[in-house]
């Protein structure tokens, strides 16, 4: 069927491929991932602002700035906003960039899923913080423990559903990265022969897979507690409070994984580059990400050491937490004599990555020490915790994820980002984050509790000091991340030009030009080694020592490949943003109980879905034309 | 977007290999709600338990939704045919045989209340209604599916040669009764036995 007759009409298709339409109907994942990361800015900041008002109030003893209700607010808000607003996302950020480009592909697998994905995320974000406007918001933790999180006092009827429209979007996009890099890689890029960060993409989508549904029944059970009479956790029948902590960390301990192992791919790429060296052991990077997939489901119990979960329990619990130490050390290794005898260039990634590698190790150290139980049941619920996940969350998740800012920025905009800044800025965040979440170690061992509203005065004068030192090291961070983020828009304007290749990389990203082309690779390579790109520029010598290959291989990789291949590129489309705004009367009804604006959102979903389903597609039929004669149906048979 | 399985690295069809990935999901879904339903078994609050369901009417209808996986691969065989009619013959029936099944629960729900067992009575009583609710719920999906594919292959939007999408929702359609086999057995026959003992 021809459609070009379809174009007009209702469902015709957007064509705009700039300006604003064509922002809000892109199905580029190059678009959408830089839409992720500039949403992840504003949620940063709002996370940031919170996090200072926290500490604010806890710069001295007995202090009341805020009311406990908002400090409740805010620590929660802080939480989810920190974990499910800045940290998934941005991975998310960086899988929709560089997943296409590293395994040679030209988008992915569903574009307008992605982009279906990207809206999800900005309208569950807005969602959540609109409970600020809308009678307070959440209140209960990011963990959301049943049964305050149903209780009347609770605002976590917003939290149930904002976090599980949060979930669809992850698990849409979980289905997207997951077929993607199975089903869409160039010809020769077998798995050994992936980058490590697609590797870890892969681990962390199918972590995300099967994670994301065990909250979402959480979360709806503490939904239908909370709004719809629900007697799930509700201890006056017999329920049990407990079913809910096993289903939140049952969610939750992957959910470590899935904020740690992007960061993890990504500095196993900026290290082998600014050392000059292959990863050292890029097998066991792999099997230990791998490993650490499947035994970040065995340890979730050990976030409930003082629940009534019984020693039997707690003892396996405490085995195999000790366990999934072994992986994440032999990573650490690895990183460590990648950089052994390299060339190392100190330039701002690699800084960053180099943080990332020492921080992640104190956190995980800390993390260790959780795993031995009366150690576990002394510092549960103090500052010692709080220290320990930001120790891997901070130090390690998000430098690793600056790290890889600084290092793709010049792809994405073909300019570099300021050295110096960035050097200040590395500087200062190191100093302003140890100078910050340390003395939590000593704080939390001298008994501060979580949660707390107030810092409690007869904790002594050495807690308060350290609560002290905490608060100015968030105004040093605060410091920072100014400096970071004039960085980031002056560089956007007046960067130096970084030509295509700034780091002499090693994977498939960098043989297109920077920034990105609308179509990725004119011709889609084939890979003959891992570390494609670097083979095409080196050869080796007898004593294994890299030559530059003398041809132009390295400048033009399209160089005399014919140009005579039509590109089909994924349309635009108006329906992912049109559907998913049936998420706002569908999340509102949920929360107040109102089932006609449930149905309402239902039935606009259901309607967006088969605009979707229905639109025309710009040139020829996207899926099997009817005219070219098929050889699909039989091939898919034989697929079977 | 080449969705031609030939270029594909795998050799499957995208949505095909997004389906089953979706469904690996599902189950976990699932199964969390199973084990929170085997959980409060016995928590009934002194509301109703185990003890109201009617097995035989249940089995009838189990019967109904197994025989619709049934119509369902004769209609991806008559899609693998090219046979358009014929595949939307046995669309109907899976279809229909989805709404007996759907009616069958509504029926039983309605029972059920009536005898007691509200959605706020126990935590047996929430985890019944939520788990076979959302069963329910995914059959429904699966009619609205199937129902759009009947009618978007007279529209033309989907052809003789695209029985790929004739498979993906049969793919989404078996798994539904697979779970409801599980369900069945683990929520209604077990219990029941053990009552009996």
């Amino acid at each position: 069927m021809s459609s070009t007759t379809e174009q007009t009409g209702y469902a015709g298709r957007p064509r705009q491929r700039d300006g604003f339409v064509g922002w809000i109907t892109t199905t580029d994942h190059k678009k959408i991932g830089v839409m992720y990361f500039i949403t992840v800015l504003v949620f940063f900041a709002l996370g940031g602002i919170e996090s200072g008002f926290i500490r604010w109030q806890l710069a001295q003893a007995e202090q009341n700035v805020l009311t406990e209700e908002i400090y409740n607010q805010f620590f929660t808000m802080h939480g989810i906003t920190m974990v499910f607003l800045v940290v998934m996302p941005l991975s998310a950020a960086f899988f929709n960039y560089l997943i296409p480009l590293m395994i040679g592909a030209r988008d992915v697998a569903f574009p307008r899923l992605n982009a279906f994905s990207y809206w999800v995320y900005l309208f569950g974000g807005i969602f959540l913080y609109s409970s600020f406007a809308l009678g307070g918001a959440p209140n209960g933790s990011w963990v959301g423990y049943a049964p305050l999180s149903t209780d009347a006092v609770s605002n976590m009827a917003f939290y149930a559903v904002g976090l599980n429209i949060l979930g669809v979007s992850s698990l849409a996009a979980a289905v997207n990265f997951i077929v993607t890099i199975l089903n869409m890689r160039a010809p020769g890029m077998t798995f050994m022969r992936m980058p490590v960060f697609v590797w870890m993409a892969l681990v962390t989508n199918f972590l995300l897979l099967f994670a994301l549904p065990i909250i979402a029944v959480a979360l709806f059970m503490l939904n239908v507690d909370a709004v719809f009479g629900g007697q799930f956790f509700e201890p006056a029948t017999g329920g049990d409070p407990i079913l809910y902590q096993h289903l939140f960390w049952l969610f939750g301990h992957p959910e470590v994984y899935i904020m740690i192992l992007p960061a993890m791919g990504i500095i196993s790429e900026i290290l082998p580059v600014n050392s000059r060296k292959p990863l050292f052991g890029y097998a066991a990077v792999v099997f230990a990400g791998a490993a650490i997939g499947f035994i970040g489901f065995g340890v979730w119990a050990h976030h409930m050491f003082t629940s009534a979960i019984g020693p039997v329990a707690r003892s396996a619990f405490a085995l195999s937490t000790m366990f999934i130490a072994v992986p994440t050390g032999i990573k650490i290794f690895n990183w460590v004599f990648t950089m052994w005898g390299g060339k190392l260039r100190f330039n701002t990634p690699m800084l960053f990555s180099i943080g990332f590698v020492s921080m992640f190790t104190i956190g995980g150290l800390s993390g260790v020490t959780h795993a031995i139980v009366p150690h576990n049941a002394q510092q549960h619920d103090t500052y010692y915790v709080v220290a320990h996940f930001h120790y891997v969350l901070f130090g390690g998740a998000l430098f690793g994820l600056i790290a890889g800012i600084y290092f793709w920025f010049p792809k994405v905009t073909g300019k570099m980002m300021d050295e110096k800044l960035g050097k200040w800025h590395f500087w200062t965040w190191l100093a302003g984050f140890n100078l910050t979440f340390g003395p939590m170690h000593m704080s939390g061992l001298l008994g501060q509790p979580r949660r707390t509203a107030v810092l409690p005065g007869e904790l002594g004068s050495t807690v308060e000091l350290y609560n002290l030192l905490s608060s100015l090291g968030f105004v040093v961070l605060f410091g920072s991340a100014l400096v970071f983020l004039y960085n980031l828009i002056d560089s956007t304007r007046n960067g130096e030009a970084s030509g295509d290749d700034p780091w002499d990389a090693r994977t498939l990203e960098w043989i297109t030009p920077s920034p990105t082309p609308f179509e990725n690779f004119h011709v889609v390579p084939t890979i003959t080694h891992r570390d494609e790109f670097w083979h095409r520029k080196y050869a080796e010598d007898e004593a294994g020592r890299a030559i530059p290959v003398p041809a132009g291989a390295a400048e033009d990789p399209d160089a005399g490949a014919e140009h005579d291949e039509h590109i089909h590129m994924p349309d635009p489309s108006y329906w992912p943003l049109v559907q998913t705004l049936g998420f706002f009367p569908f999340g509102y009804g949920l929360v107040y109980g109102n089932f006609l604006l449930i149905g309402l959102g239902l039935a606009w979903l259901v309607i967006g879905m088969y605009g979707w389903i229905i639109e025309p597609v710009a040139e020829g039929d996207d899926d099997e034309p009817d005219d070219a004669e098929q050889v699909a149906p039989t091939a898919t048979a034989g697929a079977h | 977007m080449a969705t031609d399985v030939a270029t594909t690295t795998l050799g499957i069809d995208h949505r095909k290999l997004g389906m089953w990935t979706f469904l690996g999901s599902e189950f976990l879904f699932f199964g969390a709600f199973v084990s929170a339903y085997l959980l409060y078994l016995d928590t009934t609050a002194g509301g109703p338990g185990v003890e109201i369901f009617d097995i035989p009417f249940t089995s009838i209808s189990s019967f109904v939704l197994l025989m619709s996986s049934l119509t369902m691969v004769l209609a991806h065989h008559a899609h693998t045919k090219g046979d358009l009619r014929r595949m939307r013959l046995w669309i109907l029936a899976t279809a229909g045989q989805g709404a007996v099944f759907l009616g069958g629960q509504v029926f039983e729900f309605n029972v059920f209340f009536r005898e007691g067992l509200e959605l706020s009575t126990s935590p047996f009583a929430t985890s019944f209604y939520i788990l076979t609710g959302f069963h329910g719920l995914h059959v429904f999906v699966g009619i609205l599916l199937l129902g759009s594919l009947y009618v978007l292959s007279l529209t033309g939007k989907i052809k003789a040669n695209q029985d790929v999408k004739t498979e993906m929702i049969g793919l989404y359609w078996h798994f539904v009764d697979i779970i409801w086999v599980v369900i069945f057995t683990v929520v209604y026959l077990i219990p029941e036995i053990a009552v009996l003992d």
